[in-house]
Order: C-alpha cells, then structure tokens, then sequence
C-alpha cells in the first residue's frame, strides 16, 4: 500500500477493464515519474471524450455528432446493415475494407444472467431501420460463442418475417494459419460453412 | 504410451522432485502423508487439465510460492514428446507441448490416463452428478471436441436458468417467451449432441464394463450400464416436451428437461448397484467403470492410457488384488500409490518409488522382502 493519494490513484486505475492492479501501479508511477509526460493533455482529452462522444441516433457506434461518420458518408451503400454487439466490432470490420455498408450496434448481446435481454440492446430501433424499405439485406455478425449464437438466432426469428435477406458470417479456418492446427470446434464449423466451387 | 519422467517444482508438498517412471508396474510407496497421492495428481491434472481431488488449483502450489511447475516426458510408439504446465496463484495456467503454447483444454490430446482412486467408491454410491461426469470426462479423451461442447452447454442451461427466473418474478411477457424460444434451441441443438454422444459411449462401454466386473470380482454375477435420459430422440419432440414442461419450469425456475439430468445407472443382476451392491461389490463396479474405460481407450489411436492406482490395493480383499494386478498388468505403464507394500501383489512391485516429505528418497529395484521401511 502506498500513501493516500497515490494508492487513490493505483486503485482508480485498476478499476478500468483489463488493468490489473500491477499495470495499474506502473501508470501510476509513470505519470507521477516521467516529466516528459502530460497529464494535463490526457486529463483534458478525458473530459472532452465525456462531454462530446455520443451514441449516433441511427446504428449507436461511437461520434461525435448526433449521426456517427459511416451513417454521414453518402458513399456508404444503404441498402445493407450489418449488425455487431459493440463499437470495436465495427473498427474490426472496417479494417478490412471490404465492407462498404452501413452498421447497427446492439450494445451488447442477449445474456440473462447479466439481466441483458432485447430490451437492454438496440434491437427496437433496428426494427424501426427495417421499415424503410431501402434496405435489402441485413448482415449478422454477432460473436460466435454461446450469447453471440442466441442473439443471433433470436435475431433471425424476428428479422425473416419481415421479408429482409438476412444472413450471417461465416466461421471457418484462420488466413495463413495451417490446417493441422485447427482445433476440431472451428474445422467443424468451416465443413459445415464450405461453398460449392463455381465453374 | 508411458510417462518416463516426470519433474515437480514447487507442486503441494514437493519442492523440488525428479523421478524417471519405467515401463510396466512402478510402486510409489512411503507413509500416509508423505506425497505419493501428490505425485499422481500432478499427472492427472497434465493429462485432464484439472485435479480430480481439489476444484480449484490453489492447494496445489506450494504453500508461500506463486507458481507450481509440472513436466512430464511421454513417450508414444518410441516418440517421446515433453509436456510442461505452470500452475499459477494469479493469473492464468499455461500449458506448452514440446515448447509450444496449447490450450489448458486441449491437454487431453496428448496424455491419456485412467485414474482409479478411493474417491471412486463415490461413483456407484453418490448422485447422479458423478457418473455423468464420468461419461463426460472419457467421452473428451476419446474426441476432444466434445469439451467444448460440453462447455457450452453448461453456459446454455446457466442463461436459460436465469431468465427462467427472472421471468418467474417479473410475470412473463411475450418478448420473453421469444427470448425464452431461442435458448430453447440452444439446449435442444447441443442437449441432443450430448445425448447422442452419451448413448454412443455407453453403448460402446457396455461390454467392457460386463468383462471387466466378472475380472475383478472373480463371480458370474452380471453387471450391466444403462444411461436414463428425459430427453427425447429428435429435436421435434424435445421441443414439444419443452412447451408441456413450460409452466412446471417457470414455477420452479429451473430447466427441468435435457442431458444434465441424466443418469448412468449401475445394475448388477438386474438391481440398481446404488441401493442394493455391498461394499466389496461397490468398490468391484467402480473398479470395472474404471478397467472398462482404459479397455475403450486402449482401442482408440492413442495406445494404452497409463493406467494410475491411487492407494486402492488396501481397499481389496486378497483375490480382488491378485485379479486387479493381472488386468491392469497388461497395459503399458501403471503407477500405483500404496502405504504398505505388502498390500500390493508381487507382480507390480518390479520398479519401486520411495517417497518421504515430499522427497523422492529412491528409485529402482526392490532391495528389501517387501516390508515397508519405516527409518527412511
């Protein structure tokens, strides 16, 4: 334990996600040792984050106004929506630069244990997005683990009747990985996803 | 396949411990308390990724240390193979095969072991819980897969638990029945697969368990494996059974229907071993539960498991030891733990062990007439 403040500082630290309290105390003493480092920098662009980061009105990712960058961009095709559980998911997506769409984020997925059901994700105002019927196909790219797969298929329920094409991301072997390697969970699923050879 | 050596760091009692293990019968003797259970248990847990003793892994660092290192060298058709695995008080177990990362999970791929302990009197006696994790364990080493599977199942049964309670407070809503629906077909998709796999298991066991039984218990009474499940054949009935137990499961918040209600029922003579076997019987059925699974094994792609004996020999009678010595004398490698050697029948007493606090004290021969020496 440290004196007061300091330990004040390790504990808020620690209290971020994926800080343990030995990170935590070596940001605390890299901001308390290191002159070159500005504080008053990160403490302004904290405050900024809170007061000008908000949720876009449309698909809920990250902005700074009330319509993120992607829902702004007239180039994006809005004809196509793809739906992930938080923010990340959709810098993930975008790295890849093969998906010119737009998005829709949950905010989370289906877990009741956490008290987390549809109404505690964006899955209304999804519904409401539906009925312009501009939109053709709706892209489902939940995780795939055991909440990810029900708030999938519990999106699937509610999204086929009402006439959209809806599909969902393939699983299957990593890109530059070998065979042998996979585990018999992710070779499964990629036989189970395997596609036709066109002519 | 065999363990030829295996090396301990800082593991429950043992500081520092390196013994090379021989092919055949290896005898780990020493007084009660001494680490001879310790020693096996770190090679379950290298060959299942957890202890069959303890659940958590807290007790078996080294009391004051961080981590606790287990080695072990196996050896497979002449290929020998190194498996490490570092047990940490904080922080996460690593495992490494021949100096590579593998998943915790994914030990079982690379050693195969069949444990008999004193613990596993419990199988024929206790509650169902038991014996479905014996199916479940030899189920994962014959197709890794399937503990993921298994894991998802449980996290299935754990959401659809909870929002089957929190319906039953907050009245059920539409919206909820919808919710409700879709784990439904979560459990119906990986409860069938479970059931499935489970049938498959028994089915395969069964006759080896029947062999088995006569083996150790030297009579003709007939022992018999019978898997009793609520769960229906196809997905179309379990659904429909889903929606007749609907209101019984809300009521009670609990679901009420699939694999983990399941029971593995031991009969001997056509009567449940549960109510009716005596003691020597119970300990025989829990014995050919145990025989009947390395058999299984043995016939898979892995070789012989290693078959491990934890100080069972003081359980038998005279003519169950001697039938046990013959079965588990014909795998590989056995390893069997006992306080007093005398206890264990002369032909698996070739490679002896001394263990004392915590101490490999000596390795090789037998040197005495087989007394126990207590003045090591």
């Amino acid at each position: 334990m440290y004196d007061g403040i300091v330990q004040d500082l390790i504990d808020e630290l620690g209290r971020l996600p994926g800080v343990g309290p030995k990170s935590a105390q070596r940001i605390a003493f890299h901001i308390i040792q290191t002159e070159t480092f500005d504080v008053d920098r990160l403490a302004t662009i904290l405050h900024t984050v809170r007061e000008r980061v908000r949720f876009c009105v449309i698909c809920g990712n990250v902005g700074e106004q009330e319509r993120c960058a992607i829902c702004r961009d007239p180039r994006r095709v809005p004809t196509t929506i793809c739906v992930v559980e938080e923010a990340k998911d959709v810098v993930a997506i975008e790295r890849t630069r093969e998906y010119r769409g737009l998005y829709h984020v949950l905010g989370g997925a289906l877990n009741p244990m956490q008290g987390i059901g549809p109404d505690q994700l964006r899955v209304a105002s999804l519904m409401t997005r539906l009925q312009d019927a501009a939109i053709e196909e709706v892209i489902i790219a939940t995780d795939p683990n055991v909440e990810g797969e029900a708030t999938a298929t519990y999106l699937i329920r509610s999204l086929l009747p009402l006439g959209v094409k809806v599909s969902r991301l393939a699983s299957g072997l990593p890109v530059g990985g070998d065979l042998e390697f996979a585990d018999e969970m992710t070779l499964g699923r990629a036989f189970e996803g395997r596609r036709a050879v066109e002519r | 396949m065999r363990v030829s050596r295996l090396t301990l760091t800082d593991f429950r009692n043992y500081r520092s411990a390196d013994v090379e293990f021989a092919p055949g019968a290896n005898l780990l003797v020493g007084r009660n308390g001494q680490g001879k259970t310790n020693m096996v248990e770190s090679l379950v847990w290298i060959a299942t990724g957890s202890s069959h003793r303890v659940p958590t892994d807290v007790a078996l660092i080294r009391a004051g240390e961080a981590r606790a290192i287990v080695r072990a060298t196996v050896t497979n058709d002449e290929r020998s193979f190194q498996l490490d695995v570092e047990l940490n008080l904080r922080g996460a177990n690593r495992a490494q095969a021949n100096g590579q990362n593998v998943r915790i999970r994914d030990l079982p791929r690379y050693l195969q072991a069949v444990l008999f302990s004193p613990e596993d009197l419990q199988l024929v006696r206790a509650e169902p819980g038991g014996r479905r994790r014996f199916l479940d364990e030899l189920a994962v080493m014959r197709a890794p897969r399937l503990a993921g599977v298994h894991s998802d199942l449980d996290r299935v049964l754990k959401q659809r638990n909870s929002l089957l309670k929190s319906a039953r407070a907050a009245r059920m809503r539409p919206d909820d029945m919808t919710t409700l629906e879709v784990w439904d077909g979560r459990l119906i998709e990986l409860g069938l697969e479970v059931l499935r796999t489970r049938r498959a298991l028994v089915a395969e066991l069964m006759p080896h368990v029947d062999a088995a039984y006569r083996l150790v218990a030297g009579d003709e009474h007939e022992a018999r494996i019978e898997l009793v499940t609520n769960v229906p054949d196809t997905a179309e009935e379990f659904s429909a059974l889903l929606a007749q137990r609907r209101r019984d499961e809300l009521d009670r918040g609990v679901s009420l229907v699939g694999p983990h209600r399941d029971d593995l029922e031991l009969h001997l003579n056509d009567l449940l071993a549960r109510h009716y076997a005596s003691h020597g019987e119970s300990w025989s059925f829990a014995l050919a539960l145990r025989l009947a699974s390395a058999e299984l094994l043995r016939d898979g792609s892995g070789g012989d498991p290693v078959m491990i004996l934890d100080d069972v020999f003081a359980e038998l009678d005279a003519g169950r030891r001697q039938r046990l010595a013959e079965a588990a004398g014909s795998f590989e490698q056995v390893l069997i733990t006992a306080a007093v050697e005398g206890d264990v029948p002369e032909v698996l007493r070739d490679h002896r062990i001394r263990i004392d606090a915590g101490q490999v004290v000596n390795a090789g021969e037998v040197v005495n007439d087989g007394q126990v020496v207590e003045d090591a």
